[in-house]
């Protein structure tokens, strides 16, 4: 009996199953989809607020958000990697700008350049050079950033800096300063949360832009410097002293643990993007009040960013829709709309200052004033392959600590890929 | 009186025995019950209590705010799993059927290296064919939709099902086969008015480890269906644990939604499932 | 047994074609795998070149790659250990009962019919250092015992610490897999031998390894197949529950092949990883097909 139960179940089951193949949607004539892995949070109601500026101009289009969660992105570009290859790519997709684009899908020779878009536009007057160059390949652009977000921000428990005296540190040897200070009052100096794949490169790219200096941390992508030179492995001894600092059960935590920690006074800083700013902000914190912000020590007048932007792909199905939608992310209400909630700064200079708070507006004075280089955790400075590879000597190197092994490993990887 | 004495002590150990053996399997059920006991009193806490940290402590106020919100976070991947799941089992156990028929009752030459061979595809780690597959799918178009899956799910369940049904076959006996020859059925006629109408406890059994199976997949669903749209409820579940602040509670409720269906066919025709279990290791 | 050739050719046209296309996505694709892994294929286009064994070499010399095969060595024998020795221990015990066997039998057996991805993350949470057992513990004995769990880093002879609760985990789901295998094979052995034995004043540990064990030697050598072919493959748990770990504590290469591939577009590469996790496999697994077959055959 309970056989048949079971499979008058089952066929019951078969028959709803048609029924939905049969109301699938129908193939429409004005889509857009617009791939990205905005899930969650305020970049999800940042996209959101694009898109309705997007549906407002062009009512008749039907926007599909296809949206992959997880993994920072990396589950993201897995998925859209398969796409591309199958030739079914969307109208349009988030990358990190930089060689995370340049380095595979413009190599592959899959993206359609967007010159046209930005001289039609009048863009090249109100993107700062900086980062046309980091968006650029042999003088052809390849996408449209919306954002502007820095790598290079130490966040810190301002209770716990008022309460012992102290200064937030400018250089590296002020950290360490600051840190036994710390450590002797029994307060975990440094949260660190590199649960995640990222998290150790993140905070090991700030070194060695501390260490190196921004000139020649540029260097270290381009081929110009190497990675088993004294200055690397001098920068690879100071991080393995940083860690020395760190909360011991970081490999348990994601950034936004190790924010937490910051949060509830367990530790007084971490080094994180600024997008611990709008974590900070979600907890009920109050920005320069509860917390402060500092470049990461030692990197004074060096802006080290990360930008989401959307490219073009060949073949993209709905090519004309999707360059309307281009166009909204490059424009001026566009990013106001979007960055404001995301968190980020606008990509282009003319911003309404107006919708932006105390943090993003210093971080706007310093993306106009500072030298800005690529952050690579975040696929502006290298391929995707490079920094596959980088993450996999990170995972050893903050376990085992071996200087030498980390450099020669980083310089193979570096010679391998670098110019590539 | 002493022998009785005897009896009587004899009599205690015993029972103390007994009750030895039932306080170890009572300690043993603890371990096994204890991640469901973590599951259940997460998932009833609000988000503020799961933050306090007090896991293991009951709830204070049960509320069912992370099933609402995990409900609506899995819904859609949970019809996707439907969808993706009941054609392939059933498809796949009418093949498993035919073939397991054939390959018992009628073998040709070869029948069994055939057999071999088909066996083989149930125990390879799917990774070694993984590129060619995903390769393949998107040439013919199918590539990141529950079509492509339940297709390839159909086609590596193939062996299994085959084996099931082979192994159920081979204690039917030959004589009826003749019977039904000699009343002028041919292969299929057999099949149709003999074989299949006695097929339904084999046929409960592959269903259900099918189901259970293609259900709880992981690695060709997170590799072969992109978009959120089309996910089953597994790849949802993983997605949902890697979301910006960590919902526990969300988590634990979601994770109970994606456990249920297969739990409840556990809990209602267990002893098919184990049935299938036992199968599904190749009488040796 | 009279079989006309027509329904002999209506047989083979249903099981060929079905056997055909089997045979396409099983042998094909895995030849076209180990054709891939011998070509220079690095970024998001293939790259057909091809460079010989190269990816192997420079697979066997990384040294996430070597851990990974350590990992996966270790964990093989600590999983069977687990499920073999409870799962036999618990089939021993319910033997002994009657009332309430079908209960007890029943919660052994119920993690097999859920997800490896539900697994992973319940006992994630179970095992997280700061709020999961160490808290427990904490608050019931009052000892902060600050065991890191999969996060440790720290390894005995290669063993890494961080796999314990890994193995915990997937032991929790198929230890029930063995208890019923035992059981099966238990009722098989017939009561005479039993009763025969208690004449003889047979004590318990020598009905176990005089009777049960050689009885229940070709079972348990099937679930062991099983068990380990599974545990070669391992992924979905791992990957939800833990990931690849700090230093790669808790990487396997079903992890890896994953993460280079569809992550880090190394198809070559992730290629070349999942034809060792094939031949590590095939050595398990060819000989007991191979035994199957000869069987057949008499």
């Amino acid at each position: 009996m309970r056989k048949m139960l079971g499979l008058v179940l089952l066929c019951g089951l078969l028959v709803l199953t048609l029924a939905f193949y049969a109301c699938g949607s129908k193939q429409g004539e004005k889509k857009l989809e617009v791939f990205s892995w905005w899930t969650a949070g305020g970049e999800a109601e940042g996209l959101e607020a694009m898109r309705k500026i997007f549906i407002n101009q062009n009512p008749d289009v039907e926007f599909i958000n296809a949206t992959v969660a997880g993994g920072a992105g990396s589950n993201a570009q897995a998925v859209l990697a398969t796409r591309m290859q199958g030739g079914s790519p969307p109208d349009t997709f988030q990358v990190h700008a930089g060689l995370e684009l340049i380095g595979s899908w413009v190599v592959a020779g899959a993206m359609e350049p967007l010159n046209f878009l930005f001289e039609e536009n009048d863009w090249m007057s109100v993107y700062p050079q900086g980062v046309i160059e980091i968006i650029s390949q042999d003088h052809k652009i390849y996408s449209v950033p919306v954002n502007i977000h820095r790598s290079n921000v130490l966040w810190y428990n301002k209770a716990i800096f008022n309460k012992f005296g102290l200064d937030p540190p400018e250089t590296l040897d002020d950290f360490f300063t600051v840190a036994e200070v710390l450590a002797d009052e029994g307060i975990t100096p440094l949260a660190l949360g590199d649960n995640g794949i990222w998290a150790a490169t993140h905070l090991f790219e700030n070194i060695l832009l501390g260490a190196l200096g921004p000139e020649k941390y540029k260097g270290l992508w381009t081929g110009k410097v190497k990675w088993d030179s004294a200055d690397v492995k001098a920068a690879l001894k100071t991080f393995v002293k940083v860690l020395g600092y760190v909360n011991t059960d970081h490999a348990a935590l994601s950034w936004d643990g190790a924010a937490q920690y910051v949060i509830d006074g367990k530790c007084a800083m971490t080094v994180m993007g600024d997008w611990a700013h709008g974590y900070f902000k979600a907890k009920g914190l109050k920005p320069g009040v509860d917390y402060g912000w500092m470049p990461s020590p030692g990197t004074i007048g060096a802006f080290n960013m990360l930008s989401d932007s959307f490219g073009l792909p060949k073949n993209a199905p709905h090519r004309k829709i999707a360059i309307k939608w281009l166009t909204v992310c490059g424009s001026k209400a566009g990013q106001d709309a979007f960055n404001p909630i995301k968190g980020s700064i606008p990509a282009r200079t003319d911003a309404d200052r107006n919708l932006y708070d105390a943090y993003l507006l210093s971080a706007m004075n310093d993306f106009s004033s500072d030298t800005i280089v690529p952050s690579c955790a975040h696929g502006a400075a290298a391929a995707q392959s490079w920094v596959t590879k980088i993450h996999d000597v990170m995972s050893i190197f903050v376990a085992e600590k071996d200087v030498e092994k980390a450099a020669r490993e980083f310089q193979a990887a570096a010679s391998r890929f670098a110019n590539k | 009186m002493s022998l009785l004495q005897n009896i009587r002590s004899f009599k205690l150990t015993l029972k103390q025995r007994k009750m030895g053996l039932y306080l170890t399997l009572i300690i043993c059920s603890l371990f096994f019950l204890l991640p469901i006991y973590v599951l259940l009193v997460t998932s009833f806490k609000g988000f503020a209590e799961v933050s306090e940290g007090n896991m293991w402590a009951l709830p204070l106020k049960a509320t069912f705010a992370a099933f609402e919100k995990a409900f609506t976070k899995l819904g859609p991947s949970f019809i996707n799993s439907l969808i993706l799941t009941v054609p392939a089992t059933l498809i796949s156990a009418l093949l498993g059927s035919l073939n397991g028929y054939i390959l018992s009752k009628w073998r040709f030459k070869g029948a069994n290296l055939i057999f071999v061979l088909m066996l083989f595809g149930m125990f390879i780690p799917y990774q070694s064919i993984l590129i060619p597959l995903v390769q393949f799918l998107q040439k013919i178009g199918l590539y990141g939709n529950l079509i492509g899956l339940i297709i390839v799910h159909i086609i590596y369940g193939l062996p299994i099902t085959t084996l099931i049904f082979r192994n159920y076959y081979s204690e039917i006996p030959d004589e009826l086969i003749e019977a039904a020859h000699v009343d002028g059925q041919g292969i299929m006629g057999t099949y149709l008015y003999i074989i299949f109408p006695i097929s339904l406890p084999a046929f409960v059994v592959v269903i259900i480890w099918q189901f259970t199976n293609i259900w709880n997949e992981f690695l060709f669903a997170i590799t072969i269906t992109q978009n959120p749209e089309q996910q089953p409820v597994t790849v949802a579940l993983q997605d949902l644990s890697g979301t910006f602040i960590k919902e526990w509670n969300v988590q634990m409720a979601g994770a109970f939604l994606a456990a249920l269906p297969t739990l409840l066919i556990y809990i209602i025709l267990g002893k098919y499932f184990i049935r299938g279990l036992l199968a599904g290791s190749v009488k040796g | 047994m009279v079989r006309s050739r027509k329904d002999i050719a209506i047989g083979m046209s249903i099981v060929i074609p079905c056997f055909l296309v089997l045979a396409v996505f099983v042998y094909g694709f895995i030849g076209w795998t180990l054709t891939v892994s011998f070509t220079a294929w690095e970024g998001v286009l293939p790259n057909w070149e091809f460079v010989g064994l190269k990816n192997f070499a420079t697979l066997f010399s990384t040294q996430r790659f070597q851990i990974d095969l350590l990992n996966t060595v270790f964990f093989s024998i600590f999983f069977l250990g687990f499920c073999v020795l409870f799962g036999f221990t618990l089939a021993i015990l319910l033997d002994k009962i009657t009332t309430g066997a079908a209960v007890f039998r029943n919660i052994f057996l119920f993690p097999l019919a859920i997800s490896f991805v539900v697994t992973g993350v319940i006992w994630r949470w179970i095992f997280n250092p700061s709020v999961g057992i160490n808290a427990l513990i904490n608050s019931t004995v009052g000892v902060n015992i600050a065991w890191r769990w999969y996060t440790d880093t720290s390894s005995v002879c290669g063993f890494h610490i961080a796999l314990i609760p890994v193995v915990i985990a997937a032991g929790w789901q198929l230890t029930g897999y063995i208890m019923a295998m035992v059981l099966a094979g238990l009722r098989a052995i017939p009561v005479e031998i039993f009763e025969s034995a208690a004449i003889d004043g047979a004590g318990e540990f020598r009905k176990l390894f005089n009777i049960i064990i050689p009885h229940l030697k070709p079972i348990l050598l099937s679930a062991l197949i099983v068990l380990g072919h599974i545990s070669l493959k391992i992924f979905d748990l791992v990957y939800t529950m833990t990931g690849r770990g700090t230093a790669f504590v808790t990487d396997f290469p079903g992890i890896y092949m994953f993460e280079t591939t569809f992550q880090g577009h190394f198809y070559a590469e992730g290629a070349g990883i999942s034809i060792i996790m094939l031949m590590l496999v095939a050595i398990v697994i060819i000989p007991y097909l191979y035994s199957i077959l000869k069987k057949e055959r008499v």
